[in-house]
């Protein structure tokens, strides 16, 4: 399918018609930006100008949000405060204004690092194994490739959670419950699919000549594959790999029922942030902000294949 | 292109059978390990009363009471028509904004291609994160989305209680799925509408048809196929909707935001009728998996046409 770049003549649309799309669909985009600029604004809020009503917008930024989504504190007498040494710390001293100090890190950090692991090593398994497949499946006449290309996808029709009752017994068998290894095969499987398919379209994109002209050369097939098409396929592999380090980042149902202590990843954490009387909002949005910085990054670099991975390479432009 | 003998590469390397199968054996094998044995497994639990709290208990088969069971009860219907409620009307929303936006960006105003960017960015972020955050701006007292309904309808904000409120709870999560999702109808419109080449609408000119024909009967069927095709995507999608329902509203109040997805995990997490909830599971699998198909077929249809 080809973008028509080709210069309009008679059909360009009029200079008005364009400021009036152009307005409508700032004033859209500008609107759903509001959740979003308001977690970072609920990050940096103190926790009672965080609840204030009506919804404050001028506001006095601390840090407090961040401080408490590290930390653990416990309440304290003034007089216990008063005779303590000077704060050597930002969140110290926040902590100390509201009669608290800090008793220790929170589990923040390494859920956080949990995520990046399980997130990281899954992406890279089903990178590594969706090439392998993808290759084969586009160079080679595999006997009954659509069927398996199909199998592969179906994969990812069901839901969530039937998936996750026979994985749970499974993996209490296999003493894989609750670890990152146990993670990390689950969600290199869900992504193995996606990486496939999305491969198979970028290398079927490398023309086959050039492989074989390597191999007039003198280069094995593996050789071949390895110097010829792997840096071919550079820019679809990092696309791929970013798809499914964003699937395994944002993953939340197969988290909340698989882990519960140590493999438990940020996203079933987060909403389990609690502060004295209810939820600590400035810290959930301080974890959400956090959470989502990479992601952002992540949207702005992929512009260009987003189209391409969510639709499992159906739609290539 | 001639070919390089064959005889030469078989002896220099292995076989490009040996290859193929080397290559994609890995990634099959991981799948048959991780999706279809489970689901295999999930298959013969269905037919038995297993109880996964109870792994010592002697399991009997009960042949096909698990799913008499789950087809008669009236709390998994109730659970199937609040997911058909949910699938419509995402689905129409998404659908009807989506393509609206992809049609005004598709004017190709200055900056388009940043603003499009910028739309993008909620279907990138995790429902569930995103999702825990929308609960604080639901919140009836302080919330900023219950602030700015108040102002723009007169009703007080305690009255606006989004999740609260049996009538409002669903729509409230139609909204966060719209809001997150509806940039991914759009990005798929927008291939469609950027597919349909200049000369078209330049004979539709030389014919004099009105822009209202042209968008009937040129962009409107042209975009279809896409159109479909986003759908599918969105359909298979909110059939399985779970994360956003659990932190937003559990599937209350009471069970009127209870999804099939929610009512499946309580079965098999809460109540621990693993028999049971894998006799659902497998009939949820068969109806997205049948629907799919019959959807796909109609779209190679519209394809060829």
């Amino acid at each position: 399918m080809s973008s028509a770049n080709t210069a309009h003549s008679v059909v360009a649309p009029s200079d008005t018609s364009k400021r009036v799309a152009g307005t409508i669909v700032i004033v859209y985009a500008l609107i759903t930006l509001i959740p979003l600029v308001w977690i970072f604004l609920t990050s940096i809020k103190s926790p009672p100008d965080s609840i204030s009503y009506p919804p404050k917008i001028v506001f006095t930024p601390t840090l407090e949000g961040y401080c408490n989504l590290f930390t653990t504190r416990t309440r304290q007498t003034p007089d216990y405060i008063a005779a303590l040494p000077e704060p050597t710390s930002t969140c110290d001293e926040v902590t100390r204004k509201r009669n608290m100090v800090i008793a220790g890190p929170s589990n923040f950090l390494p859920r956080f690092v949990n995520s990046l692991v399980i997130a990281f090593g899954s992406t890279f398994l089903a990178v590594f194994l969706g090439t392998l497949a993808a290759y084969g499946f586009s160079r080679f006449k595999v006997p009954l490739a659509d069927d398996l290309l199909f199998f592969i996808l179906s994969t990812r029709m069901m839901p969530p959670i039937a998936v996750a009752i026979p994985i749970y017994l499974m993996y209490r068998e296999l003493g894989l419950s609750d670890t990152a290894l146990g993670m990390i095969l689950l969600y290199t499987a869900v992504n193995v699919s996606l990486a496939v398919w999305l491969l198979k379209g970028f290398i079927d994109e490398i023309p086959r000549e050039y492989e074989e002209a390597a191999m007039i050369d003198g280069y094995t097939r593996l050789q071949a594959f390895r110097k010829v098409v792997l840096p071919q396929a550079t820019t679809g592999i990092a696309a791929t790999a970013i798809f499914c380090l964003i699937f395994a980042w944002n993953e939340y149902a197969f988290a909340a029922l698989l882990t519960s202590g140590q493999a438990q990843t940020a996203p079933p954490f987060i909403p389990t942030i609690i502060g004295e009387g209810g939820q600590d909002w400035p810290a959930v949005a301080a974890g959400t902000t956090i959470f989502l910085v990479p992601i952002l990054v992540f949207t702005i670099l992929l512009r260009k294949q987003l189209l391409r991975g969510i639709t499992f390479g159906a739609v290539r432009k | 292109m001639a070919t390089p003998a064959p005889i030469a590469r078989r002896v220099r390397g292995l076989s490009d059978r040996a290859i193929a199968w080397a290559f994609i054996a890995p990634a099959i094998t991981l799948l048959l390990a991780i999706n279809i044995f489970p689901l295999l497994w999930a298959i013969y639990l269905s037919f038995t009363n297993y109880r996964a709290n109870r792994p010592n208990a002697v399991v009997e088969g009960v042949g096909l009471r698990n799913y008499q069971r789950v087809l008669t009860d009236p709390d998994i219907w109730q659970a199937m028509q609040t997911t058909a409620h949910f699938v419509f009307w995402t689905i129409v929303l998404q659908t009807v904004i989506g393509f609206a936006l992809a049609y005004l960006i598709d004017r190709k105003f200055r900056g388009h291609a940043f603003w499009t960017t910028i739309i993008l960015i909620p279907m990138m972020l995790s429902p569930a994160v995103v999702g825990n955050f929308w609960r604080f701006l639901y919140e009836p007292q302080i919330g900023l989305f219950a602030y700015a309904a108040s102002m723009v309808t007169g009703i007080p904000t305690s009255e606006i209680r989004m999740l609260g409120d049996v009538s409002l709870a669903p729509w409230a999560i139609i909204i966060v799925d719209t809001w997150m999702w509806t940039p991914y109808v759009m990005l798929i419109c927008l291939a469609g509408l950027r597919s349909i080449p200049d000369y078209i609408y330049e004979a539709a000119e030389v014919d004099r048809a009105s822009s209202w024909r042209q968008f009937w009967s040129i962009t409107v069927p042209m975009a279809l196929p896409f159109i479909m095709l986003a759908v599918l995507f969105r359909g298979i999608e909110n059939f399985k909707m779970f994360d956003m329902v659990t932190l937003l509203t559990g599937g209350g109040p009471g069970s009127v935001t209870e999804v099939a997805s929610i009512t499946l995990k309580r079965a098999a997490f809460e109540s621990w009728a693993t028999g049971r909830a894998s006799a659902f599971a497998i009939i949820l699998f068969v109806a997205v998996f049948g629907l799919a198909n019959i959807y796909v077929k109609a779209l190679n249809k519209v394809k060829q046409r």
